[in-house]
């Protein structure tokens, strides 16, 4: 179910393609900007990706493979994927090989069951744990200019793939907890994820036009940060803000928020990389 | 380099103390009554001062009221927000023991899932960042001077 808006400029249907703004062509019914939530349980009723909330410019910067900033990441992470690392003599592309096949919907899905962990895994976690375990090389850092890259190339591989992650049996109580940390106030602020980008989305903080916080952008080339940034480095941002002690980039919390902040996106497009102010 | 440090430690020992016998009237956050969403007297035993909080009104680091509200007095500012309501003439609608209550603990007048935050208030728990620890996001003097500033929006 694909609902239009003024502001998106969207055409009609042809060829069985959706055209949207965008430069990339979407699954028949999906729309770049608005699904209905699918989910009956579901606190919102259409879901907006970030992109909705940007000025013009911002949005057309995004719209541009050629002008959106993320692309340099992408490019880097494209070389990365073919490139030899660690003990094992492998690259990416020695199990996965085209990276345009193998991960269609890999970078929709995250984070998925790890039965070997007993834990969820986020695609940076995948990522880490292919190179130390399949590569023999070392983990990059978190937010390290290489992980940013790899993270962001995989995850264009999905671009225009809804959003679908598992929340039932054992990512249950992972769900939950994200759930649980969405709806907590935190910080001298005494602010919640909730109060902000369920109750008030659309309207403005200062010259800050608050977005429902949706994940499918990610990771996003942000103006403010002058560089991409992952889903954490942005989940940290907004705890500052509301001077609350954020957690750690990686950290369990963050892990189970993003899979709470995704399952409320299930349905828009992975976007990444995303532009945002 | 250790002398230095001890007349320093000792310096800002003195100084608390002045501080806090100048402010003993003020009541702490944690003493103050909200009685049927008023709190009636002033936080410092005195009145505060318009100017000042006009000044805290528009301050990011401060007050940062215009963040969420608009507000005509102050119409040569960027950015006014939208999140809660204008607060032009808001005199009229609150009295200065409602106002206080509001600025002090919003939830108390307004229910707890107000977005608005409680400039009065220190937080056991919930994350807050060290350097704001044990501390409200206003002092006694600067809500006393918001309210007074608050005072002189009246409808024309």
């Amino acid at each position: 179910m694909v609902m239009r808006t003024k502001i998106a400029l969207l055409s009609a249907a042809a060829a069985g393609l959706v055209m949207s703004g965008y430069a990339f062509a979407l699954p028949e019914g999906v729309d770049t900007v608005q699904v209905t939530a699918t989910a009956k349980d579901h606190p919102l009723g259409e879901l907006y990706s970030g992109w909705h909330f940007r000025t013009p410019e911002t949005q057309a910067l995004q719209q541009d493979d050629f002008e959106n900033p993320g692309f340099l990441w992408v490019e880097q992470g494209a070389e990365l994927w073919e490139t030899v690392d660690g003990s094992e003599q492998k690259s990416c592309a020695s199990c996965h090989e085209d990276a345009a096949d193998s991960m269609a919907t890999t970078g929709a899905q995250m984070p998925k069951w790890n039965e070997a962990l007993g834990k969820p895994v986020n695609l940076e976690q995948q990522i880490n744990m292919c190179r130390s375990e399949r590569m023999g090389a070392k983990p990059w850092k978190w937010e390290s200019s290489e992980l940013l890259s790899m993270t962001s190339f995989v995850r264009n591989q999905s671009r225009g793939t809804p959003v679908e992650v598992q929340i039932d049996g054992p990512m249950t109580p992972w769900f939950e907890k994200g759930k649980d940390l969405y709806n907590t106030r935190v910080g001298q602020l005494d602010l919640a994820c909730v109060n902000c980008h369920q109750n008030y989305y659309g309207q403005s903080i200062r010259a800050d036009r608050l977005s429902q916080g949706q994940s499918n952008g990610f990771p996003t080339y942000r103006l403010k940060w002058q560089k991409i940034g992952s889903l954490h480095r942005r989940f940290k941002g907004c705890m500052d803000q509301v001077r609350a002690e954020p957690y750690k980039v990686g950290s369990d919390e963050f892990l189970a928020l993003e899979l709470y902040v995704n399952w409320r996106g299930q349905g828009l497009p992975v976007e990444a990389p995303a532009v945002r102010q | 380099m250790g002398h230095k440090l001890a007349a320093g430690f000792c310096l800002a020992i003195s100084l608390g103390a002045v501080t806090a016998a100048a402010n003993a009237a003020t009541i702490e956050p944690q003493d103050v009554v909200i009685r049927e969403a008023e709190v009636e007297s002033s936080l410092t035993g005195s009145p505060g001062d318009p100017a000042a909080g006009s000044k805290w009104f528009k301050s990011r680091k401060l007050g940062n009221c215009l963040a969420c509200h608009g507000n005509r007095d102050q119409i040569g500012e960027p950015f006014h927000g939208d999140i809660g309501p204008p607060l032009d003439g808001v005199a009229d609608r609150y009295s200065e023991g409602e106002l206080r209550a509001i600025l002090v603990n919003a939830k108390s007048v307004f229910g707890p899932d107000t977005i608005m935050p409680g400039f009065y208030r220190v937080f056991d728990g919930q994350r807050v960042r060290k350097e704001f620890q044990g501390k409200p996001v206003l002092t006694a003097t600067q809500v006393e001077d918001v309210i007074a500033y608050l005072k002189t929006l009246k409808e024309e």
